[in-house]
This record gives structure tokens, sequence and C-alpha cells, in this order.
């Protein structure tokens, strides 16, 4: 349960969120024409004759766009539905051409599905929880007006009118911006793995309509707002902390929410009526009579199912069950696509490499990848070239260590100059004098010499002061110049000492 | 059943047709006509009838992801998306603002 | 063989064509003729705007490919008119609206591209009703379309039917010996019946709807008209075929239905629909229809009597249907990318859509766009738009079952003849009764045919209507055939214009 609350003169409210996720579906050509969905052209250079709505155009469906709205549903095990069908809803405004946008509001492609938060102690998310999708739906994105281009006119660019949008409809289920923040992440993450929406919120490949209300703890929902168009994580939360706020002040100060459409502005975090939105109550929506209803065979479900990648939940599952892994680590490597995929790559080499299975340098691997080689990364800073890092250098770095020749610090040095350098890891091990002795003889003798120089603390040691172990090794690595190898070197002194 | 005269400019005004006065007085006692014609309708009874969706039975055909396969639904005409509209410069149709 | 310019005028699809095969005369001098006809004919004002350049341009082509010894396409050297709903690319488009007047579009649409590649060749664009909304050619924003025909001893200008008025005048006037029509609920077969010509409504999705203006998506339906049915199926088979940019294109092979004419009908069934004897039907109307049954039955069909019993409220709800889906297929007009924009002083956008399609829209546009428009809107739309949709599949069920007893239905096209421009202008209700018998066969999306039957007392010419199973053009030919052989119908207006 969370346990947000906004405290109000009256006492204390709870806040209830929805949100409708419109997510770009990652397609070439746009969803009825043939033009490129490809962001930052020139304007109005992607617009086909069909997107600008000249009098006598027609839609025709583009099967990857459907495809993936179906993938999408069902990494949400969500139930799809084989009989869908298109309907127009109709409303004037200069980014529609159409003067309508086709959607499907009365049998959407994507039925019931949900997903899951993660618990999140610190974010107030006390454990996990199920989050319901109520819908997905497939539908055409409006173009763009630009306003402060001219003193008396709003410029209209049609590059994005058209493109494929799923619109991603939650239950109110969540009581928190963090937990819908959480929820906004997850759903990326989902489907950043499914491939079907690159989630890239700065160029509005993910915008969040927000549904809020508030409500005293256990009564019924209150009136909803819904802010349109919110493009951060950060945003969707500060828009919902301002508007549960601004709605409880207005109730307390013995006003009414009205249902609107609100906008949110960046730069104060804060909400505003929308104006252009005043026939949103009577958007006739009826069935598109360009289009007839949209059926999916089997065939077509089987390929949406099989071609479905491992998806976050389970992955993590596996990298704690089957690769022993922390949950602290599996949650950091299954977070975002491109690190588990540097990840498994990696892992694969490295057991290749030492000959082993995965399970057995995992631990080992996911350290390196999480925090030994972004720590280098990091501070090398622009003077490292992260493509020298390829996976089949680490795992060398990676074998040389589990095989006693390098030292970690030796490792971290000399992943520093694959990065600057773009040398191979055993020709820099073995040129540049960064490989450990494990020559007993050699490790032998200095031994022998320190303990010749510090009876005392010989005979301390052993009288009992076992804490004295570490000065021994401190001192034979020293001897050393850090380069003999740590396991002999313990083995050689307990030996010597006794 | 019969509209009023207020609901007759609240549909024109949804379809953002400008009616004067003088244009409603003619429609509304039309509009009614028309409507009370065609609410013969209610008389059918329709329970258990789906709704028609396609006019001949057919599968809706979906098109490969494509881009510009067909330069009759392909992108790249600015000049002729452009070429008709009352008011287009710097590549963009001009609007009167839009205050959202 | 003809020679002379009036005798050309006179001449059919397959006479054209076959003659500029035969080298009896040049493409070049039909197009001359034709378009002498058509620049003499400005009384009748069936086209919006005639293109005589292009007409020898494309006659000139035919020509080129014929001394060359090019195989010619099955329109080749045919000047045809083209209704003004089709988009031609270079070629102002306006579907006889103010708020798409000077519109030039850049494309061709897929029906008008495949007479071109036919072979055939543009004379102009023909005038309609606005946006194909009306059944008497009064609606379109360039005046109303004259009618050849007129009452015997009577001056009064006559309506050519509509939408498809200019069409149906320019060929009935022998403008051109065929021209593009669209249907969307009698707009092919009522102005055909109002001027003693033919016109075929195919099946929904024979002919691409693909840069066709439109008026009520899930209805309409482009096709041919022409003062023969063998003129007709010859032009339906260049106009017809499967275009994937259209989603409701019909994926299927495009049959010779020429080639397959057949007025024999021993073995057939022609259905009498009781449903269609309405009160306030002309005496003229049911003689002509028991005529055309005497007719069918004498080319071998037998007669049935079939039931259609929804007919009665086809009409009703085509005026939810059609107003709904035009509602929203004509929000596009609105002022920013092509066509009229009307800025009152300090308007804004809302302001500015308003105020384009107050001007920019008739009347009966109007009237049908505020009607869809509240059929559709919150709370209604079950209680209209639904019901209809119910009905319309009510309708189509009575098709279905009459054609298990019958192989086509034979009705009259219309339920008047003709009548004076201006006399039903300000009864809406009146003027939709005239697409009763017509309306069925759109609902259900069935191919369907008018062909001149015989002349009323007073001069005008009547139509009987052919409606067949889906699919079945051939069929619904061969019966027009087989009317069109017993009728004799020679008759024609004389000229005045
Ligand atoms: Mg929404
Ligand atoms: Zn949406």
């Amino acid at each position: 349960m969370s346990t947000y609350r906004i405290h109000g003169a009256t006492g204390e409210w709870e806040v209830v969120i929805g949100l409708e996720v419109h997510a770009q579906v990652s397609t070439n050509a746009k969803l009825f024409s043939g033009a490129s969905t490809a962001f930052g052209a020139e304007p109005n250079s992607q617009v086909s004759l069909v997107d600008a709505a000249m009098p006598g155009m027609l839609p025709v469906p583009n099967r990857e766009c459907i495809r993936q709205a179906v993938r999408t549903g069902m990494a949400i095990e969500a139930e799809i539905n084989a009989w869908s069908r298109f309907d127009r809803k109709n409303y004037f405004y200069a980014d529609l051409p159409q003067g309508y946008q086709i959607s499907q509001l009365y049998h959407p492609i994507v039925g019931e599905g949900s997903l899951t938060i993660e618990a999140d102690e610190k974010a107030g998310i006390p454990e996990d929880k199920v989050i319901g999708i109520e819908r997905i739906h497939v539908e055409q994105d409006a173009g763009k007006l630009m306003h402060d281009q001219h003193p008396t006119m709003s410029y209209v660019d049609l590059n994005r009118t058209g493109v494929a949008l799923m619109e991603i409809v939650s239950r109110p289920d969540m009581r928190s911006p963090a937990e819908a923040g959480a929820y906004v992440r997850k759903l990326r993450s989902i489907l950043r793995y499914v491939g079907s929406c690159d989630g890239n919120m700065e160029e509005g490949s993910m915008r969040a309509d927000v549904n809020v209300s508030v409500r005293k703890p256990g009564e019924e929902f209150g009136t909803r707002t819904e802010t349109k168009n919110v493009n951060s994580v950060r945003f969707v939360m500060q828009a919902i902390e301002h508007e549960a706020r601004r709605q409880v002040d207005l109730i307390e100060d013995g006003g009414t929410v009205v249902q609107e459409t609100r906008l949110f502005d960046p730069n104060t975090g804060t909400t505003r009526s929308m104006r252009s939105k005043e026939d949103a109550h009577d958007y006739r929506y009826f069935p598109d009579p360009d289009l007839l209803p949209l059926e999916l065979d089997e065939a077509f479900l089987a390929e949406c199912r099989a071609s479905l990648p491992e998806l976050p939940d389970a992955k993590r599952a596996r990298y704690e069950g089957e690769l022993g892994l922390t949950p602290y680590n599996a949650r950091e490597l299954t977070a975002e696509v491109e690190t588990f995929a540097r990840f498994e790559t990696l892992l694969a080499e490295t057991a290749k490499a030492l000959d082993k299975n995965e399970a057995d340098v995992a631990t080992q691997v996911a350290n390196w990848s999480l925090s030994v080689a972004p720590g280098v990364m990091k501070s090398l800073g622009d003077e490292g070239d992260a493509a020298h890092a390829t996976a089949a250098r680490q795992a060398a770095i990676l074998k040389m260590q589990d095989a006693g020749e390098i030292s970690g610090g030796q490792a971290k040095e000399i992943f520093e100059r694959v990065l600057r350098e773009g040398r191979e890891p055993e020709e820099i091990a073995a040129t540049e004098g960064l490989k450990q002795v494990s020559d007993t003889g050699a490790i032998e003798a200095e031994i022998d010499k320190i303990i010749a120089a510090n009876q005392d603390k010989v005979e301390e040691y052993r009288g009992g002061k076992d804490k004295l172990f570490g000065f021994f090794v401190g001192q034979t690595m020293k001897a050393m110049q850090g380069k003999a190898n740590p396991a002999v070197v313990n083995q050689l002194l307990k030996d010597k000492l006794g | 059943m019969s509209v009023t005269r207020e609901e007759v400019a609240k549909i024109a005004s949804l379809a953002r047709i400008r009616m004067a006065e003088g244009d409603l007085d003619k429609l509304v006692p039309e509009f009614n006509k028309i409507l009370e014609w065609v609410e013969q309708l209610g008389e059918v009874d329709t329970s258990g009838v789906e709704p028609m969706t396609a006019v001949i039975p057919q599968k809706l055909r979906l098109r490969d992801d494509v881009v510009d396969a067909d330069p009759l639904t392909a992108g790249g005409r600015r000049d002729d998306v452009l070429a008709n509209a009352p008011v287009a410069e710097h590549g963009f149709y001009g609007v009167p603002k839009v205050i959202e | 063989m003809p020679t002379d310019a009036n005798s050309l005028t006179d001449l059919g699809v397959r006479e054209i064509r076959d003659g500029v095969a035969a080298g009896d005369f040049s493409a070049r001098e039909v197009a001359e003729a034709c378009n002498a006809a058509v620049a003499s004919a400005e009384a009748l004002n069936a086209f919006i705007v005639a293109t005589p350049e292009k007409a020898l341009e494309a006659a000139n082509a035919v020509d080129a490919a014929r001394a060359k010894g090019d195989a010619l396409g099955p329109m080749a050297g045919v000047p045809i008119g083209m209704k003004d709903l089709f988009a031609t690319k270079g070629v102002q488009t306006t579907a006889a609206s103010h708020i798409l007047e000077g519109f030039v579009p850049p494309y061709e649409s897929t029906v008008s591209q495949k007479l071109w590649d036919a072979g055939a060749a543009m004379l102009g664009k023909l005038n309609m009703d606005q946006f194909a909304m009306g059944s008497s050619n009064e609606t379109s924003y360039f005046g109303n379309v004259a009618s050849p025909w007129r009452k015997a001893g009577s001056n009064a200008a006559m309506s050519p039917g509509g939408s498809s008025g200019g069409t149906s005048a320019a060929i009935a006037a022998r403008l051109c010996p065929a021209a593009t029509g669209t249907d969307t609920g009698g707009s092919i077969r009522q102005p055909a019946a109002f001027t003693g010509i033919c016109g075929i409504k195919p099946t929904y999705g024979r002919c691409s709807r693909w840069g066709v203006v439109a008026f009520a998506s899930s209805l309409d339906q482009a096709g041919p008209m022409a003062r023969s049915v063998e003129d007709c199926a010859i032009m339906l088979g260049a106009m017809a075929g499967f275009d994937p940019k259209d989603s409701t294109s019909l994926d299927a092979s495009v049959p010779d239905w020429f080639g397959n004419l057949d007025a024999d009908l021993r073995g057939k069934r022609v259905g009498i629909p009781r449903e269609y004897r309405m009160d306030g039907t002309d005496q003229a109307i049911l003689d002509s229809w028991d005529m055309g049954a005497q007719w069918l039955r004498d080319a071998g069909a037998e007669i049935v009597e079939v039931s259609l019993p929804h007919t009665k409220y086809a009409l009703p709800a085509y005026y939810i249907v059609a107003p709904a889906e035009a509602s929203s297929n004509l929000a596009r007009y609105d002022g920013v990318r092509y066509g009229l924009r009307d800025l009152p002083e300090g308007a804004g956008l809302q302001d500015m859509y308003a105020a384009t399609r107050a001007d920019g829209f008739g009347d009966e546009v109007k009237r049908r766009i505020m009607l869809g428009t509240y059929v559709l809107s919150a709370g209604f739309y079950d209680a209209y738009y639904t019901q209809a949709q119910k009905i319309r599949t009510l309708v189509q069920r009575d098709f279905e079952a009459a054609f298990e007893a019958c192989d086509v239905i034979l009705a009259p096209t219309t339920p008047t003849a003709s009548f004076p421009l201006d006399s039903l202008n300000n009864d809406p209700l009146t003027m939709y009764l005239n697409d009763v018998f017509a309306v069925p066969a759109s609902l259900a999306g069935l191919p369907a045919m008018s062909v001149p039957a015989t002349l009323t007392a007073e001069g005008l010419p009547l139509g009987l209507q052919i409606v067949g199973p889906a699919m079945d053009e051939q069929g619904v030919l061969n019966a027009g055939l087989a009317i069109e052989q017993r009728a004799g119908f020679t008759a024609r207006p004389d000229r005045w214009w």
C-alpha cells in the first residue's frame, strides 16, 4: 500500500493516477501511408497525399504496426483480439488534416493486461505492485503546430501526421508520483525489449496523458483531469504532484474539479486548462468506413509470439536463479536493453575463454560490467574510446585475472590502456610489465628477507596475534612492487610462518 | 424526438458551420421533419442483428512496411502537398495563430 | 461509314473504338466532333471545365499508336466526360463545390487513370450535385444542369437526375458517347433513367475509390454511363480492377463482361420484389415494369415474385448512414491545405473553419453534414447509427434470401420520370424519395443497372432497374441487354440547346 498523501487543511488526501501512454511504433513507414517516419526531417517533407488528407485519399494499414502492437500486448500478457476495428475520432484542429483521427475505440486490438512495478523502499514503493492495463489500441499521430515563428500565424508541419502510435491505457491503479514514474520506466523497458518502440522520450516517441484525481482515503474516486502529452518520467511525476495539490486546494477552498484536458508547462512544473479541446466530450466515434475489420489469423499470432524476446521480469528471475546474481545486480543488468545485451555478450565470451559454465563466471562478469568497467570508463572520460572495449578484449582481461596472471588493479590498468590505445590485453600485460609474479622462488626469497628482518613480529604472530598476517602480506607485496600473485604470497607466508 | 433551435446551433458549432439566425430559422423545421422520418427505423426489431461492418465480406489487407513503395502514397512531395494551400510559407501551412 | 461530325457524335463506345481501330475515321476526328458538341452545348451546363486540348492530345496519341501498329486499348479513341468527383491531375477538381473551387490535384484517380490507360480521352469535368449529394443536379455551385429532354410542348428546363446529372445530360445530348458516374444511393441509375441512357453501378469494391472525392465511403461506387449496355460493359471493364491503395477494393479478377454478353435468359429466374409496389408510384412506371417483366420472359426467363421485407426502411437507413459518413469525410474541407479559405477579420482557427465551411458548402451539403453530425453525437449514436447499420444488415439478408429464389431482380429505377428544375427544391424529403428504389442495392453493395424502357405520355424517358447478387455484373448486364433489345429505345431529345 502506498502511503503517499497530500496534506490538506481538512486532512490527508490520496491521489489516484491512470496513465495513457502514447508510444510511437518503430516502423519505417506510417500507419496508413508509405511516407517515412524518420525523425527530424524538413517540414512537410515526409507527407504523402494520404497524410495531407487530399480529397479521395484512402488508408491502407501497415502490417508491421499491427504486428508490433500485438507483440507488445503479448509482452504484458494481455488478451489479443483477433478481431478488431478502426474507428474515427472526429474533431477539428490544424494538426489533424482529415478532421478525424483513425483510432480504435469500440474494438481495440489488445485487451486486458498488466505489468509489475518493483518494490523501491526509498521511493515509497514498499513491495512489488501489479498495475492493470486496460487496453492497447493503434492510432494515428497528429501533426505539429509551431506558434512562435510568425506574429499572427501558427505554422503546420504534417511530418508526424499518420505515424503509428500505440495508446497503452492503464487502470487507475497508481497512488503516488513514484509509482507512476516506475510504471512509465517499466513500460518503456518492456517496449524496448520487444522492439516495438524506441522509448525516446526527448523525440516524443513516448508521451503520457496523465489522469489525476484526489480523494479522501477509502472514498469514491474524485473527478479527474487529463494532462496531455507529458514527455518525461520526471515531468509525469511533477504534473501529478502539481495537479493533486491543485485539486486538493481547489476542493478545500469550496470549488469543484472540472473534468477537462490540461497542458503541462515544463518550465514551471504546473498545469493549465487547454482551450483548444472544447469539443472533447463529443468525438462522434464511428467505425471507419474506409477500412474493413482487422482479422488476425493463427499464423500471424504465432509468429508474433515466437518472435518475442525474453522479457525483463523473466530475465531478472533467470539472472538470480540460474546465474546466481544478487537481486541488485540482476535488476541493474536487466533494466536497459543495451545493458543486458552487452552483459550477455561478455558473459558468453568469458565463459568460452575460461572454458567454464556461464553460471560460474556470471558474478565475475556482472561485477566487471556494473562496477569495474564503468568506473574505468568514467575516470577516463573523453580520453577513452568505448569502441575499443570489445567483448573479446574484456574477456581476455577477465581470463588473465581468473588465472591469477594479473591482479585486480592490473586488470583496471590494462583496461585503461585498451580504452586509450585499442591494443590487445595480453600484449599490454606482457610488454608493460603488468603481470603478477607467481614464481615461488622469487617470492620466497623476499619472504625470507622479511622474516629475518622482523623476528619480533614473527614471534608475536606465532604467539597468537593473527592480525599481523596482513603486515607480512603487505611487506611482501611491497617488496614485489605489487606484482606478486596474492594467492601465492598467502600460501607461502602461511607455510613459512607456521 | 424533435430538436430545439439551441441543439441545432450546437450541432452546427460541432460541425464547424457558421449559422446565422436566418439559417437556423430555415433549418430547424427541416431538420425535425427529416429526423421524424428517419425515426421510423425505431419500429424495426433489430435485437440479435449485427450492425453491418463490411458491405462485401472481405478481410482487411495489410501493407508491407516499406517507405515510398508507391509514389502515389509516398512522402517526399512537399511541393505537391503545399501546392493548393491558401497559405504556405517556409514549407509550412499557415493558419491563424492558435492558442492552446 | 460516317465521317461527318454529327454522325461521329452519334456513335457509341464500341463503334468508335472499332472504327478507329479499322481506320474508318481517326481518333482526332472523333475528339474534334465531341469537342465541338461540348462547346455548342453550354445551355445544358453539363461541364464545369472543358479540356478540348487534352481530348486532342489523347486522340493524337491513339492515332500515332495505331499508325505504328501498336496494340490499342479497349477504349482507344473514345472521348469521355469525367464526373468532377474524380481527381484529375492538373485539371481542376471541385466535386461541384465552392469549397474546392480552384483545387488542382497533383494526382490522378485510379479509375480515371485506368480509362486513360485504356485509350480514352478527356473532354472535360462534368457538372454534378455538390459532393454527389442530390437527385436533380440542382445543388452544384456551378449551376443547375439542364436535361436535354423536355416535356412534350413545354420549354421548362427538366432535371437530368443526380448526382451524375452532368454525365447523363452530356451522354443523352450526344456530347460524348460515355462518361463516368458515381453511385452512392442511386446517383448513376436515377440520372440514367431520367435521360434515357444506361448506367451500371458495379458491386461495391469493383472500382477503386482512390482519388474519388468521398461522399459516403461504405456506399460510394464508380460506374460507367453510356447509351448502350455493351458500351457500359466495355467501359466498366476498363474502370474496374483491384487497387492496393483502396482497403475496400475487391481483390478479384475482372471478367470479360463485354465478351460474355448474352441476352438469352433461358434457365434464369427474374425476381419481382413485392414491396416495390409502393403508393405514389406513377402508373406509367408500373406499366413499364410489367412490360419489362414481359420482355424478360420473352428472353427465356422465368418470372418469380420475391420479397424484400425491409425495403421501406432502406431509404431512412441510408439517410443516417450516408450523412454520418459524409459529416466525417467532409471534415477535411477546412481551408488549411487546399480550396477555399474564408478568414474574417480577427478570426481564430476555429472561426476560420466555421466561416470557410459556411461559405464553401451548399445548403444540401450543410444539411447532410448537420444530420450526420447529429446522428453520431453523444447519446444518439446507438439509436440512429447503430440501428441504421443493423437495418442495413437486414436489407442485405433480404437480398440474400431473394437471390435464393431468383438470379436477378427487376424493378423500376425511379418512382417518377424527370421533373422540372426548381420544382422540388424546397422539399428535401420528397427529393430523397427519388432514390427509394435505388438505395436498397446501394446499402447491400450489389451490382445494379438502369436501362431505358420507354417514354411517358409526356415524352420523358423511363428506366428499368436490374439488381444482381454481389459479383454478378454479368447477370445484370445480360438481363439489361435482353431488355434493351426488346425495348427498342431509340428516342432522343430534340435539340434545343
Ligand atoms: Mg487519451
Ligand atoms: Zn490516443
